[in-house]
């Protein structure tokens, strides 16, 4: 199988009052592509930091990050961005939609940066399908918790990424709500073979992926296979 | 060979799209665009002032141009304050088509139908001048009619001073004259010298019977003439120049004139522009620091942005397309405002115009106005919109923006350099001289950090010395002014600057007043008699003191010109472009007396007094400080002058300090007693009357018996001072106003930006349980110490500032009053309490959760 991301030896330190801190030490794993995975542990455990380090949102002190075949390590800032927009969806804990656009506006906005044409039928596609067709001029602040989050659900797929991070996506969101949320990604992620990485503190949430890792204190302390059906084989290089 | 990157690694480029960026440039400020309009609003009036000063100096000139020869009244004047040459008179009896002759000169005139007397400028004319133009009399034709009887024509001023009419009579000298008409108006004139020398037109042909034409009186003498309009008049001016010079007259023409005229005009509306573009830059830092709130409220925007694949570019043209399209919008406002305050400029400046200015919309200064608006509000923009290119996408996990700290950023750096940069171009384009711009740069780069250091130094002493021991309610306002999200800065800055602006106005109108009136206290001189002849010394000395009135001071003056320096005479001079002092040296008259001894406002500061000639040596003269700096002599050099036609050896003999603030006769050179006695001269005699009637009753006595001879009656010269700082004080104080506004908008706008970054806080405290009253009472604390915080930086410059002037410029003591200014203090501090109250009043009356949700 593919390999869409290949994290090897990652560490991130920070400066702090002269002091090093390191959030994230020595981390290696492979994902295959199409494959679903959830990263765990307890708060400052720096399961969030592994996640934007991943999705090349942030420079790893030393450490390989490799997404869909390119190396991130070596890459600007702007051309990160470029790989973000090609091959990378997000969905975030706090929805990050726009507020100054609207729902139907805040889904283009991806294609939009990819100068693409005629995307307005695309985007509002995406909103049918997440169940909020007729909601597309509702500005965010207009929108419950759940139907941001669906919004947010839309433009995550807008681009048909090849990869999906999303942090903590049901953290906002009671139950309910989160029980519909959580059941569209995986429905969306399933029709679009899309590789899911998800930081949760929900374990209930994580066991609905194939593979669970555990960090504690900036390490690794467990890679497991759950029992949801799994692809043909998983690589495993951590320790 | 050079591997591209994005390829070996897989990335397309995505291409720059311009019109998304515009698109999202307009999706963005939605819910901002009010606020936007209220960052650029400080911009608005600086834009306004401009544009308004700009129409105004087109038109002025257009104007100048159209009546020019009005202003002149005829194709050429040829003028000497010398009595005119025998060998010149042939050439000006023959030059023009038609010619008039007038002889001016100051003189006092005696009202007999109240007994009034008053210095005026009087004007002996013969002929048909002006030949463009008219003498704008009431009646109308009193200003041709009068040069045919013994009529004259009075200042408008002058006949309501004395409540004269039509018909009435005054007195020129020796001889009483009827008044033909009101004068309005005379070419070239403007109110402003209507009212310092006000002016009294008789005929010529009676000039010699009044008495005044004296050898001694200072009288000028001008030649008018009009030239058929085949002439090329400017090319006769060139070529009678070298035999005019030999004669010591000057010629003027239509053309130089213009020039003249426009070039004074030029330094007021440079003066104005510069006060403009002083409110200009108050308005754009309003702007940076505006723009500063809200590229950091944009954080999250930004960073989601990033996340979603945008280049750090397309985010910083996102922006910028925002500040471009409200600096347009700001501009286009400040162009069309400043159009209309254009209408009301000549009313503020008429009286210091000597034209009609017709008022007409000018493209070029509007144009000129967008430009400059455009350009500035873009580059102070700019100092925020940099950061933009450091926003992390990583924000959207966790906020986290930590401002680019200038060091690091070199950009930061460039927009500053292209700050100061434009600073200086824009002000060397209205000055045009290196010196000038340096100095006003400068001094407002010295205000801006001195403002800034003050401000800062504020926020250290405020956390330094932190009153603990206050109530809570009092140190979280006190707090507030070093918190994060502070407006310190922003608003002592631009606060601090618009208060130095005013109180500095106020000072130095005070230090003028103060100077003269300083003179017009006890025992000291208040009336001047000069013109007096040496056989009517001691008749004059006598009156004076049987009329009880002290004689303070009697002084001998003789005329004189310099015609070497160190053996070097003015053409020698001339090849030397360094000596222009000397040049200047040689070229004026001098007005010298002689005396054995100093008087208590001098001091001997170099080389040795002597008051009185042996015969044997060269004739020792002192010099004051200044001037023999000015024409670079030391003790021992050759002075040698020309009396009236004999000339004078002379030698530096000493070098003196002279406190030049006494209200007395005070001179550049003096002679020792023994060497000038026998020269042509005139006396000076200075005396102190106690009360109006006395004064009134002594210039009537003297102008009757002695009609050559001129007073100057203290009291009158401060009224006029007077009435000349108040005009000119509401020019300029009409042209602060737009930074002092400017600097209340930047207050409103700052205030409003601080309504949003207290807002969460204000919120939370209400939930907490805090009452109305309570936020009531932080908020106005935290507005009340900013206000007086930016008040007292203010005037602290404005002391400075006033007291250099006071020191350096005016060479005066400096003792500030401190009513008004506590009275400013007040009002400012007061005004920044009522505009933060105003804007939290939504906080206050509305529920927490409905704030939140509408606000945030």
């Amino acid at each position: 199988m593919d390999i869409i991301l290949n994290i090897q030896n990652l560490t991130k330190t920070y400066q702090s009052g002269g002091n090093t801190l390191t959030v994230l030490n020595d981390i290696s794993f492979e994902l295959e592509s199409g494959s679903t995975m959830s990263i765990v542990g307890p708060s400052g455990s720096g399961k969030t930091t592994l996640l934007g380090l991943c999705a090349g949102l942030d420079r790893s002190s030393s450490g390989m990050v490799e997404l869909n075949h390119i190396k991130l390590n070596n890459l600007s800032e702007d051309q990160r961005a470029q790989v973000r927009n090609q091959h990378v969806g997000f969905i975030f804990q706090n929805f990050q939609l726009l507020p100054t656009l609207t729902a139907i506006e805040n889904v283009m906005v991806p294609l939009e940066l990819r100068g693409e044409k005629n995307i307005r039928s695309r985007a509002a596609d995406l909103l049918d399908k997440v169940g909020l067709a007729d909601r597309g001029h509702h500005y965010p602040s207009q929108l419950s918790g759940g139907e941001q989050q669906r919004v947010s659900l839309a433009r995550a797929f807008s681009n048909s990424p090849k990869i999906l991070f999303a942090d903590e996506p049901t953290g906002n969101l009671d139950a309910e709500t989160s029980e519909k949320v959580v059941k569209l990604i995986f429905d969306l992620n399933k029709e679009a073979g899309t590789t899911l990485v998800l930081v949760t503190h929900d374990l209930e949430l994580a066991a609905k992926t194939q593979r669970i890792l555990r960090v504690k204190g900036g390490s690794l302390i467990s890679d497991e296979l759950t029992t949801t059906e799994t692809p043909d084989k998983i690589n495993y290089a951590g320790r | 060979m050079p591997v591209d990157k994005n390829a070996q690694s897989g990335i397309s480029r995505s291409p720059l799209n311009f019109s998304w960026l515009v698109l999202m440039a307009w999706r963005d400020s939605r819910r901002s665009r009010s606020r936007l309009f209220l960052f650029i609003s400080s911009i608005i009036l600086g834009i306004a002032a401009l544009v308004a000063i700009y129409s105004f100096e087109y038109n002025l000139r257009q104007d100048i141009d159209t009546q020019a020869k009005g202003l002149l009244g005829a194709d050429m004047v040829i003028e000497t304050n010398k009595p005119v040459k025998k060998d010149i008179l042939p050439v000006l009896m023959t030059l023009g088509t038609e010619r008039s002759e007038e002889r001016t000169f100051a003189s006092m005139v005696f009202f007999p139908k109240n007994q009034g007397t008053r210095l005026v400028n009087v004007r002996a004319l013969k002929g048909g001048y002006p030949y463009y133009g008219s003498i704008e009399t009431t009646p109308s034709s009193a200003g041709r009619s009068f040069r045919d009887a013994k009529e004259a024509l009075v200042d408008k001023t002058l006949m309501l001073q004395f409540d004269s009419n039509v018909g009435d009579s005054v007195k020129v000298g020796e001889l009483t004259f009827k008044i033909a008409g009101i004068l309005n108006k005379a070419p070239g004139q403007t109110g402003f010298s209507a009212s310092v020398a006000p002016v009294v037109y008789i005929p010529l042909r009676y000039l010699e019977q009044t008495g005044l034409s004296q050898k001694g009186s200072r009288i000028n003498y001008n030649f008018y003439y009009r030239f058929d309009d085949n002439v090329n008049v400017d090319v006769l001016a060139d070529k009678l120049e070298p035999r005019l010079e030999k004669a010591e007259m000057d010629a003027e023409t239509v053309e130089s004139r213009k020039e003249d005229t426009g070039r004074s005009f030029e330094d007021m509306t440079e003066f104005l522009a510069l006060v403009g573009f002083v409110a200009l830059l108050l308005g754009c830092i309003g702007v940076a620091s505006a723009i500063h709130i809200y590229i950091k409220e944009k954080i999250n925007t930004i960073a989601v942005l990033r996340c979603l694949g945008a280049s750090s570019k397309q985010a910083f043209i996102i922006y910028l397309i925002q500040i471009v399209g409200i600096g347009m919008v700001g501009s286009l406002i400040g162009a069309v405002l400043g159009t209309l305050i254009q209408q009301f400029l000549p009313l503020v400046l008429k009286d210091f115009l000597p034209v009609e200015i017709t008022v007409a919309i000018s493209w070029a200064a509007i144009a000129q106005g967008l430009l400059l608006g455009l350009v500035i509000s873009v580059l102070f923009a700019l100092l925020p919109l940099v950061s933009v290119r450091n926003i992390s996408p990583l924000n959207t996990l966790r906020l986290s923006f930590q401002e680019t700290s200038l060091f690091k950023d070199p950009v930061k750096w460039l927009v500053y350099a292209i700050i100061v940069l434009f600073v200086f171009a824009f002000t060397y384009l209205q000055m045009g001289s290196i010196r000038k711009t340096i100095y006003f740069t400068g001094g407002v780069l010295f205000a801006f950090i001195v403002l800034s250091a003050l401000a800062y130094a504020m926020m250290w002493l405020a956390r330094k010395f932190f009153p603990s021991s206050w109530s809570y309610l009092w140190r979280q306002g006190f707090a507030n002014l070093f918190r994060p999200n502070n407006q310190t800065l922003i608003l002592v800055v631009s606060i601090g600057l618009g208060t130095a602006f005013i109180c500095t106005l106020f000072f130095v109108q005070d230090i003028l007043i103060n100077r003269v009136t300083m003179s017009s206290s006890k025992n000291q001189p208040n009336m001047v008699l000069f013109d007096i002849q040496s056989e009517q010394r001691q008749a004059v000395s006598d009156l004076t003191k049987r009329m009880n009135l002290p004689i303070i001071q009697e002084v001998p003056i003789v005329n004189m010109r310099m015609t070497a320096i160190k053996g070097r005479d003015a053409s020698s001079f001339k090849k030397d472009t360094t000596a222009w002092s000397a040049q200047r040296a040689l070229e004026r008259e001098y007005r010298v007396t002689y005396r054995d001894s100093l008087s208590d406002s001098e001091k001997i500061i170099d080389g040795k007094w002597s008051g009185n000639y042996s015969g044997s040596n060269a004739v020792s003269v002192s010099l004051e400080e200044g001037f023999a700096k000015r024409i670079d002599v030391k003790i021992g050099d050759k002075l040698t002058f020309n009396v009236q036609g004999a000339p004078l050896e002379t030698v530096v003999g000493s070098i003196r300090k002279v406190d030049w603030n006494r209200i007395q006769t005070n001179f550049l050179l003096i002679f020792p007693k023994g060497v000038l006695e026998e020269a042509p001269q005139f006396h000076v005699l200075l005396t102190r009357v106690p009360s109006n009637e006395i004064s009134a009753n002594f210039q009537r006595v003297v102008v009757k018996n002695y009609p050559n001879i001129s007073m100057i009656d203290l009291g009158l010269v401060l009224s006029v001072l007077d009435e000349i700082l108040t005009k000119m004080g509401f020019v300029i104080r009409f042209m602060a106003a737009f930074s002092i506004i400017t600097g209340l908008i930047v207050l409103i706008a700052s205030v409003l930006i601080s309504k949003y970054q207290r807002i969460r806080e204000s919120v939370l405290l209400r939930t907490l349980g805090a009452s109305r009253r309570q936020i009531l009472v932080i908020t106005a604390l935290e507005y009340f110490f900013l206000g007086a915080l930016a008040a007292g930086a203010g005037i602290i410059l404005s002391l400075l500032a006033s007291w250099g002037l006071a020191k350096f410029s005016f060479e005066t003591n400096f003792s500030p009053e401190i009513l008004p200014v506590l009275v400013l203090f007040t009002i400012i501090s007061g005004l920044t309490v009522l505009i933060g109250l105003f804007n939290s009043r939504g906080i206050l009356n509305k529920p927490p959760l409905e704030v939140l949700r509408s606000e945030v």
